[in-house]
């Protein structure tokens, strides 16, 4: 085992992936010499060659279509799009192309790639650096959606995107890239180094896609979410006192059903709680799943906490980021009905 | 004290509309022969004027003149024109099906059949083109079963596709055609992709993309360009301009610039145009093109100039639109019959002899069409299970469409 943070933990499942097998390629903006923005690509193209690691135009409908051909091919293309507020140009190649190869040419072409897209706020971005548009992905058959919480899944989740035989968009919540941010954005913030989960194992074991994980056992009241969510809603357990169960889903798409349903099933309280807007994202799915599997096991209503219906602001951005207060709040008024 | 003027827009408008006389006087068609051919690595600086120009073979006498008049057996022109023949009966037959209600919809190629037959004729086993839903002589001319195109056709039984996507967009990963969309444009920096991992592998296979004069306008089409540019992978960029989007003229796609190719100057990318008519000349451009990929001498773009002759598809009245006598006015003729005069003129064939001919393509046509239909047309009772609609969207079926599968009650 070693002590990485979440940059680290992506870099060594590139690092592992690309030697295990050379048709794994990497590209993307600014991943080649300088090794992407957050660094989750350094010294890849120094140590495999520019042939296996290189930079792009900014184009990114042209990045995923690339990737699209160079699949079709046989390469296994990894590729990044700089933040998630970048990728609506490529949705066309995403949900037309990629999603739907495999069942319009009836798998005479597949589409393995993994599209990694830093995603979230809190770190000043304004609403072209913030957004959390997994919803979107969410929505689109033939995707898988993932999203780590902690050095330890983005590793292995990593791997098993690489290793999957069909596109997966793997999200990056950057504000845990170097901690587990709890959303106390006036606090230090917590290195991964100090943390349990930051402890990843050296070789290339995979986090199988589709499962979600219990990040905190409880009795009282559950709380479905992913991603940075998943510290903020320890911070808020911590400060009510409430024994809540967070469960971190880990994988959006498909969505592991089996340990939501035995959660809420045995608390009879949900909460679900994620960054993104409220109107029909991913956390409506949520409900509307929970509803239909546990509603004689419910004693309260359930309850969404989320970013606003309104573009990330910036200098607004902790009134509008679901922020330990306001996930408290919420849990106390749930164990009250 | 000036008086105030207001802007206008430019929006510009087809020289013929229904109703109009049609002419193509203004359309400046090089002679026959005229165009040089420059050898396989040339600067692109030095062939700017090709992307003005238009390479042909075949002059109104029916010769083959030039330095682009490639040494074709008799067989192999024999060969073209079997191809040619058998897309146009193909396309007659299956119009005749969609009208009878055996399938949903169709897409014919009248006036176009050599851009894709004499293409796929300069291309190797290996080789992959990403086609738009009007280059099926890529699949006749690579001797693609035509039964199992119609088959695709008509979504029955026997359809590769198990009904999953609409008539004619086929999908044959061993005859080197991709998977077509129905999304424009899109294939073009597939096509891209394709090449750069063929060069990425050290292999000496080439791609083929292919888009339409209307779809250039889309952001893909530059996408590609611009990776074709960077990275000058083994990848021949065709633009079909058959001059109409549906209804609209080629002139809204293509603005200001004087000709499709010319868009290939902003990137350094070699661009030429040729007569999309004269089967001699796609098979030679392509040859030439492809020779440049396979060497390393990157991407070439190249504008087919042809005339799309039938509607859009089965669901537009092209008279609507355009003057009925446009097709006629059309300067560069028709495919067949100028391959047709040409082989008559080297002395290989004779108006007897292609009557014949056609009459045995038609029948091989109809032999393959009666077989697809004892497998089922559409809505026939015979077409693929409501099961494969669930199938294969992922490798392995996730849960939830298992139980959305059994919901569904398959």
């Amino acid at each position: 085992m070693a002590e990485m943070t979440m940059i680290e933990a992506i870099r060594d499942a590139h690092d592992q992936a690309m030697a295990a097998d050379d048709k794994v390629v990497v590209f993307g903006e600014d991943v080649g010499f300088f090794g992407g923005v957050f660094r989750c690509t350094a010294g890849l193209q120094e140590k495999y060659g520019k042939n296996r690691c290189f930079d792009s135009p900014i184009n990114e409908s042209g990045i995923v279509g690339a990737a699209i051909g160079m699949a079709a091919y046989g390469l296994k293309p990894v590729i990044e799009i700089q933040f998630a507020d970048y990728i609506y140009p490529a949705f066309d190649q995403i949900v037309s192309e990629a999603a739907r190869l495999r069942h319009r040419s009836n798998a005479d072409f597949t589409c393995p790639i993994v599209i990694r897209v830093p995603t979230g706020g809190g770190i000043f971005g304004g609403q072209t650096h913030s957004q959390s548009p997994e919803a979107l992905f969410a929505h689109v058959s033939g995707l898988k959606v993932v999203m780590p919480s902690n050095p330890q899944d983005a590793k292995g989740l990593l791997l098993a995107s690489i290793a999957d035989p069909d596109p997966v968009i793997f999200f990056e919540p950057k504000r845990l890239y170097n901690g587990p941010f709890n959303g106390h954005h006036d606090r230090p913030v917590e290195s991964w180094k100090k943390h349990p989960l930051g402890s990843v194992s050296e070789g290339n074991e995979i986090v199988e896609i589709g499962k979600a994980s219990i990040y905190r056992e409880g009795n009282d009241v559950t709380i479905l979410t992913y991603g940075t969510m998943v510290y903020v809603a320890e911070a808020a357990v911590k400060e009510t006192g409430i024994d809540a169960e967070i469960v971190d889903l880990r994988t959006l798409s498909p969505i592991d059903l089996e340990t939501i349903v035995a959660s809420v099933q045995k608390t009879g309280r949900c909460l679900v709680l994620h960054e993104a807007t409220r109107t029909a994202g991913f956390g409506a799915e949520l409900i509307s799943l929970v509803q239909e599997t546990c509603f004689y096991h419910l004693e309260a209503p359930m309850v969404r906490v989320t970013g606003w219906d309104t573009p990330y602001p910036h200098a607004q951005e902790w009134n509008y980021f679901p922020v330990p207060k306001r996930v408290g709040e919420a849990l106390l008024k749930i164990m009250e009905d | 004290m000036t008086e105030k003027k207001g802007l206008s827009l430019n929006i510009p408008e087809p020289g013929c509309r229904p109703g109009d006389n049609p002419d193509f006087s203004d359309f400046d068609i090089p002679r026959a022969g005229s165009v040089k051919r420059p050898p396989i690595d040339v600067d692109p600086d030095e062939i700017r004027d090709m992307a003005f120009s238009i390479v042909r073979v075949l002059n109104k006498d029916g010769e083959a003149v030039g330095e682009w008049a490639e040494d074709l057996t008799e067989e192999d022109l024999r060969e073209g024109m079997r191809h040619m023949l058998t897309l146009r009966a193909f396309d007659t037959r299956m119009m005749m099906a969609q009208r009878q209600g055996k399938t949903s919809f169709y897409m014919q190629h009248l006036g176009e059949e050599a851009v894709s037959c004499a293409f796929r004729k300069a291309l190797r086993e290996g080789d992959m083109n990403f086609p738009t839903y009007r280059q099926a002589g890529l699949l006749i001319a690579g001797e693609y079963p035509l039964t199992t195109m119609m088959n695709q056709i008509y979504s029955n039984a026997k359809d590769p596709l198990v009904g999953r996507q609409m008539p004619i967009m086929y999908s044959a990963n061993d005859y080197g055609f991709f998977s077509i969309s129905g999304n424009l444009g899109t294939q073009y920096i597939q096509a891209v992709g394709w090449a750069m991992a063929s060069a990425l592998s050290g292999d000496d296979k080439i791609s083929v993309g292919w888009i339409g004069d209307g779809s250039t306008a889309e952001s893909d089409f530059h996408a590609a360009m611009v990776f074709a540019s960077t990275y000058r992978p083994p990848v021949v960029l065709n633009i079909v301009n058959n001059q109409w989007a549906i209804s609209t003229f080629q002139g809204i796609a293509r603005g200001g610039v004087g000709t499709f190719a010319a868009r290939g100057h902003g990137f350094g990318i070699p661009a030429l145009r040729v007569d999309g008519n004269d089967y001699l000349a796609v098979f030679a451009v392509a040859k030439w093109a492809a020779e440049r990929a396979r060497n390393g001498h990157g991407p070439t773009l190249i504008e087919h100039v042809t005339y799309r002759a039938g509607g859009h598809s089965t669901s537009d009245d092209p008279s609507a639109y355009r003057a009925k006598e446009e097709s006629q006015a059309w300067p560069l003729g028709d495919p067949i019959e100028r391959l047709k005069q040409h082989l008559i003129k080297i002395g290989a064939w004779s108006e007897d002899r292609h009557k014949q001919f056609e009459a045995e393509i038609m029948d091989d046509v109809l032999k393959a069409q009666k077989e697809a239909e004892s497998h089922g047309t559409l809505g026939s009772g015979q077409g693929p299970s409501p099961r494969d609609m669930f199938e294969g969207v992922y490798e392995k079926m996730p849960p939830h469409l298992v139980r959305q599968r059994q919901e569904a009650g398959y």
